[in-house]
């Protein structure tokens, strides 16, 4: 077997090596720990990117842990499926993909934003962990094997949240994230294991091929549903998000971002390809739709009001998850029948999508402005910020593309999904796109608002001295400005190559099945 | 008739196990939601992890089964499920490392605020 046959195992593999690795690297200097750090994420991002290729241009990729097949063949001759397996498609490894870019921008930004600050060790360890956890979400094929990551995740980013122990609110936030995230960890066990009752099998393609529709199944979607909201943020769940997001360090805020697409990736997962058969149509699809647009408009309004930087961004987050659970929920409602999926559904999953890949991109780089903002001025409140495009014109430009992107202003990269979103919901009810666009204009509106109080007006005093982030802040920041750009530039070919490809590996469940079951 | 109570009556006992699951589970929920003490939702939590564990090896359980290692398994040739086993050992250990972060976060917030009544502890709001 050749190195590319081991991908999928090194893209977790590399990640835990790196958390374990760290406590004796770091021991050896702060130079040899900042290459390290470095280095070792942008190798985690070369593999993700491979494995992107591989899988955009050629067919779904499946490890199976110790064995060639899933199933153990006992001398008795039964066969007995027990092994854990990793399956990759174009929706797994694109979102992959977007945990290792901000993962890696993350790190570069770390290097500088934590350097007068002790714990290192921790940091890294915790930092590597939450990236083996959330890039363990979107490649593993097996539901026990998706919880396992979902801890690891949790309980790295309860550490990381809790990180300034000195800091009271930073604890409180990480406390009450941790409570009901151990809440909706355990729902989310009973679910598995009840379907494990029922099916003998948690592996996620061979629970869809045997799924049937009943009224265990519906209250175990039901269950799975809520929990994997709960993750991602959507509305009546959402209160954990802005206060985690705001009180992280910088660096790790930006990979939370990607973190909850984990759990999205999840969401969409469980409703397209291990429940096709209940989810598509009617029930399940407008469940996401008014989850969506209850986290979209509820969720800007309540960043309108705010004005503390990182807790505003923290309510777009919730605004931004809303519009993907839109275009999801409309795709699944147009998934029974075929003319309508040709018609406006594909549009809505390509879309929805696109926008999950922006959201990633365009908001771990606000969150870095943020950060850096933080890091040059020492406060979050945008009341006592102004004038500060003067002093720091890197990031006041980074933060203009990035806040145009998020408003969905033409010609950037926000504007395209979301055109893709309003046009394909109409189809449903004209009232979803109107919602959608009035999100839109709010958005547009504060960050308007943070542009003119943070960056612009007389420069007040105290904050003369200011100087523009140290470079390696500009390098991560520059990262994502990158992606930014071209998604922006090239939003044909990213639709037609890579979306595309996702989306139909979403709506093509019988692949997914077959490349583990074989030809069923 | 009576053979019928008989047989309902034992099918419940068989499921009671189920039932002692499901109380555990409605008893920590409701600690968590009518308590105010940091360290009673602390113990809420513990007991729905065990619960949820409870659950687990439950569901591999069968009637008169033996331990499933080949070599150990005796006369009887019925044997519970190792996989449901696995999974709970799994889950014990996350649920270990959780409660642990927890308790811990509890004594820095005792720390900071001097209190562990969750009312008290709102500095995040709006």
């Amino acid at each position: 077997m050749s190195i590319q046959d081991h991908l999928p195992a090194l893209i977790v593999m590399l990640p835990l090596l790196g958390a374990f690795l760290t406590p004796a690297v770091a021991s050896l200097g702060k130079k040899i720990r900042n290459i390290f750090f470095v280095l070792f994420s942008f190798l985690i991002l070369l593999v993700a990117l491979s494995i992107g290729c591989a899988v955009f241009w050629g067919s779904p990729m499946v490890y199976v842990m110790g064995g060639d097949s899933f199933a153990i063949a006992l001398p008795s001759g039964m066969s007995y499926p027990v092994r854990i397996l990793f399956e990759i498609d174009a929706f797994g490894a694109l979102l992959a993909l977007c945990i290792a870019i901000a993962s890696f921008a993350g790190a570069l930004f770390s290097v500088a934003y934590m350097d007068k600050f002790s714990g290192w060790k921790k940091y890294l360890s915790l930092y590597f962990m939450l990236t083996a956890g959330a890039l363990g979400m979107c490649v593993t094929g097996d539901l026990f094997n998706f919880f396992v990551f979902v801890e690891i995740s949790s309980i790295a980013s309860f550490g990381l949240v809790a990180f300034w122990r000195d800091k009271p609110e930073a604890i409180e936030a990480s406390f009450k994230y941790m409570l009901v995230s151990q809440i909706a960890a355990m729902l989310l066990l009973i679910a598995i294991g009840t379907l494990y009752g029922k099916y003998n099998s948690v592996t996620m393609a061979a629970l869809s091929s045997m799924m049937a529709d009943g009224f265990l199944e519906r209250v175990v979607l039901a269950l799975v549903l809520c929990v994997l909201a709960f993750k991602c943020g959507a509305f009546p769940m959402h209160a954990w998000m802005p206060d985690a997001y705001a009180e992280a360090p910088t660096g790790v805020t930006c990979l939370l971002v990607t973190v909850s697409q984990a759990s999205f990736y999840g969401l969409i997962r469980v409703c397209y390809s291990i429940f096709p058969k209940i989810a598509a149509g009617g029930v399940v699809g407008w469940i996401l739709i008014v989850f969506g647009c209850m986290s979209m408009f509820f969720g800007v309004m309540m960043a309108v009001v705010q004005h503390e930087i990182k807790r505003l961004m923290g309510y777009h987050s919730i605004s931004q998850v809303g519009y993907m659970l839109l275009a999801l929920g409309v795709g699944l409602v147009a998934m029974s029948d075929q003319q309508n999926m040709i018609a406006y559904g594909f549009t809505a999953m390509k879309g929805g999508l696109f926008h999950a890949v922006n959201y990633s991109m365009y908001k771990a780089l606000l969150f870095l402005c943020a950060g850096s903002l933080y890091y040059a001025t020492g406060t979050r409140n945008l009341d006592k910020m102004g004038g500060l495009a003067r002093n720091m014109p890197w990031t006041a430009g980074m933060f203009v593309i990035a806040a145009a992107a998020i408003s969905g202003l033409p010609p950037f990269n926000g504007f395209v999904s979301k055109w893709m979103i309003y046009e394909s919901s109409f189809a449903i009810h004209p009232i979803l796109p109107t919602i959608a666009m009035i999100t839109s204009v709010l958005t547009l509106a504060s960050f308007a608002k943070v542009f003119q109080a943070a960056f612009l007006g007389p420069a007040k005093t105290g904050f003369v001295a200011v100087r523009e982030a140290p470079g390696f802040m500009l390098a991560g920041m520059a990262v994502l400005t990158v992606a930014t750009l071209l998604l922006t530039f090239f939003p044909g070919w990213f639709i037609s190559n890579i979306f595309e490809k996702a989306a139909g590996a979403l709506v093509d469940n019988a692949s997914y099945v077959r490349a583990v079951m074989g030809g069923i | 008739m009576t053979d019928l109570i008989v047989e309902t009556t034992l099918d419940t006992l068989g499921n009671f196990a189920y039932v002692a699951v499901a109380l555990l589970i409605l008893m920590a929920l409701y600690t968590m939601l009518t308590q105010k003490n940091l360290i009673k939702i602390c113990v809420a939590i513990a007991v729905l992890g065990s619960s949820v564990n409870m659950f687990l090896v439950l569901l591999g359980y069968r009637d008169g089964g033996e331990i499933p290692i080949y070599f150990l398994k005796g006369e009887n040739a019925s044997m519970v499920l190792p996989t449901p086993q696995c999974l709970t050992l799994t889950a014990i250990v996350i649920a270990l490392a959780t409660t642990a972060l927890m308790l811990s976060f509890v004594i820095l917030l005792h720390k900071h605020y001097g209190t562990l009544d969750i009312d008290e502890i709102r500095r995040l709001r709006g």
